[in-house]
């Protein structure tokens, strides 16, 4: 089980590093998503793996799981969640702004110039208007 | 137990719901309720100065439960002092933020200020560490708000790289901490300065990657190069007066590294704790360096400032990362010096940027504007401040500085580099004052701004943020006294060990 939860938190942080350093606002995005989903696994695992052990104190309970952690993650999700929320709307209203969905990279936006490419929402419209 | 501690938190997350729920419909009251909590903040700061002054530190137990359980504020020298700077500089940002009509121009900026200002008395005051996590959120999530204020294109593409990189910064956040907390079972500070010296041999390698990850997400706060990237985009795409608060966000992330490098992983923290001070100190000199060929390379002021303050937090951590008192103190008392010239330069650029027009802050040369002559020594008052000149509190803060790097071993190459750098930063400013004031005079013709009426408040509270750098100055020797008291209860780490723990777990673990 240790394996399993680790290669999982191993392999959502590289992917999630890798989308983080696109130069697009959409798999930057992801990247985030995926980010705060291993670390979110990785918090709950500081406590150690521990299967059927209840965190709060019973009578017939065997051993105790440590409850700190699973509190740290619940805090943990609701304000990654928000991020994601308010980071996704915003990488909207920046791409209807600005007409590019590019995250620090003028280049883009001047190959598309060049090949005569209309990004953004202008270029949407006159992709319809083309059809 | 003093409630008071308590209040600095507490004050603006009350009036934060207030504004936005009760009195939203009208910017008038907005604005009484935000200057009146914003001026309650500065008593209530002053008083926990004053307090902190005469004792140990204190604690306030959140929900009386005992620490290491339950969450604990402490007040101490160095808490207090950023209490204090945060509130005067709030008062004074607000005031201009007011005057000028920034908070007019989109809205909650009162709402959002409030909770910027919960969020950073927060970080200074908890003495937990998922609880800085918490509250370094809670500034952030205000910070993107009050960032955006006003909107435009340009500032919502800064914007979008400011909030990505800060949702990769928290998650490295989230990572040290799981990793310290699997390692000693507890986020209480001081219960982590106790357990750090009892780690298991075969745990001090995981302890050294968290407390070095750690550093990673304070100097993304700082903006310690490599990590410095984010923040001339994003301050110079704010509005001026956010930046000018924003100034003092960099030094949470300075204050995080000094708090934690002291107390948790400082000297007695034994094999297991990573020293810090040896990424810091090239890290920071870089930073030095870089921020400073900015200074002369940006083309606009407000980037310009940008470039300075980056340089600046350079100056600072370089005198961090010694780890000494005597260059602790140098520290504080250039922190105190550089967050207020930083905030003065940018409500400065505003006031130039909103007399010329469509010239905006970039630095070429216009026809005349308004006012040229008081804002040219306004400018000239707050860059000679940064640039660290004399007779201003700059000059006496880099002094300390050198002073307490002298006879160290890297010595030779700080003293090199800073006084190098402050030579460069002097012409850099005297260019952008020149490109601005001096060879407008020569041209034909005047702007006449849009703002016909000119009221005088922005102005008095830029004055007062540079009169704070006169006051610095002035009263060096007192200042300095207290900042020595403070260095040398944070590398007493017993102290506030056992104010939050009693002495009996203090001393035993």
């Amino acid at each position: 089980m240790e394996l399993l939860v680790a290669s999982g938190i191993g392999a959502m942080t590289a992917a999630g590093v890798y989308l983080l350093l696109r130069a697009r606002t959409f798999p930057v995005i992801i990247g985030v998503a995926l980010l705060s989903y291993a670390v979110n696994v990785f918090l709950f695992a500081t406590g150690r793996l521990a299967v059927h052990r209840p965190p709060v104190i019973s009578d017939d309970a065997a051993g105790y799981t440590d409850p700190l952690p699973q509190a740290l993650v619940l805090t943990a999700i609701v304000i990654s969640f928000g991020m994601t929320a308010l980071v996704t709307i915003l990488a909207l209203r920046a791409y209807l702004e600005c007409g590019t969905d590019a995250v620090d990279t003028p280049e883009l936006d001047a190959t598309a110039q060049e090949w005569g490419i209309q990004t953004g929402p202008a270029g949407e419209a006159a992709e319809a208007e083309r059809r | 137990m003093n409630h008071w501690i308590v209040v600095p938190v507490i004050l603006p997350a009350m009036l934060a719901p207030l504004l936005v729920l009760a009195v939203r419909h009208s910017l008038t009251l907005q604005r009484v309720f935000s200057a009146v909590g914003t001026a309650a903040l500065v008593a209530v700061s002053l008083g926990l100065a004053l307090r902190a002054a005469g004792g140990g530190p204190e604690i306030y137990e959140l929900g009386n439960w005992p620490a290491p359980f339950g969450i604990v504020l402490v007040l101490d020298r160095l808490s207090a002092l950023m209490l204090l700077l945060t509130g005067l500089l709030a008062a004074a940002v607000l005031t201009y933020a007011i005057s000028s009509g920034w908070d007019a121009r989109g809205r909650h900026f009162h709402p959002l200020f409030q909770f910027q200002l919960m969020g950073v008395n927060g970080a200074f005051l908890t003495g937990d560490l998922f609880n800085l996590f918490v509250f370094f959120e809670v500034l952030l999530i205000a910070s993107y708000g009050l960032m955006l204020h006003g909107g435009g294109a340009e500032r919502l593409k800064a914007g979008v790289q400011y909030i990505v990189v800060n949702l990769a910064g928290s998650t490295l956040f989230l990572f040290a901490v799981g990793t310290i907390y699997a390692v000693t079972g507890t986020l209480n500070m001081a219960d982590l300065a106790v357990k750090v010296q009892q780690v298991a041999p075969g745990d001090e390698a995981l302890l050294r990657v968290g407390a070095l990850l750690l550093l990673v997400v304070f100097a993304v706060k700082a903006a310690l190069v490599p990590l410095h990237f984010w923040l001339p985009g994003t301050y110079a795409n704010a509005p001026a007066p956010v930046a000018a608060l924003f100034a003092i966000m960099t030094k949470v992330g300075a204050y995080s590294i000094i708090r934690v490098y002291t107390l948790v992983f400082g000297a007695g923290a034994g094999d297991g704790a990573a020293s810090a001070g040896d990424w810091l100190l090239p890290a920071a000199l870089v930073t030095l360096v870089l921020g400073t060929a900015g200074v002369l390379g940006a083309g606009g002021l407000m980037r310009l400032i940008c470039y300075a303050l980056i340089a600046s937090m350079g100056t600072l951590l370089t005198a961090v990362a010694l780890f000494t008192p005597a260059a602790t103190a140098a520290a504080l008392y250039y922190l105190v010096h550089s967050t207020l010239a930083a905030a003065a330069l940018f409500l400065v650029a505003d006031l130039v940027a909103a007399r010329r027009g469509r010239f905006g802050d970039r630095l070429e040369a216009a026809p005349r504007f308004a006012q040229t002559g008081l804002l040219a020594s306004l400018f000239f008052l707050a860059a000679i401040g940064m640039a660290g000149m004399p007779p201003l509190s700059g000059f006496l803060g880099k002094l300390l500085v050198l002073d307490s790097a002298r006879g160290g071993e890297a010595t030779a190459v700080i003293w090199t580099l800073i006084l190098a750098t402050s030579l460069v930063t002097i012409v850099g400013f005297a260019r952008a004052g020149s490109a601005l004031f001096w060879k407008s005079a020569a041209l034909e013709g005047r702007i006449e701004a849009a703002a016909a009426a000119r009221p005088v408040l922005p102005i008095v509270a830029t004055a007062a943020v540079l009169a704070g750098m006169v006051v610095l100055s002035a009263l060096a020797g007192p200042v300095t006294g207290f900042l020595e008291g403070t260095a040398e209860q944070l590398y007493a780490p017993a102290g506030y060990i056992e104010a939050v723990l009693g002495a009996e777990r203090a001393a035993g673990g």
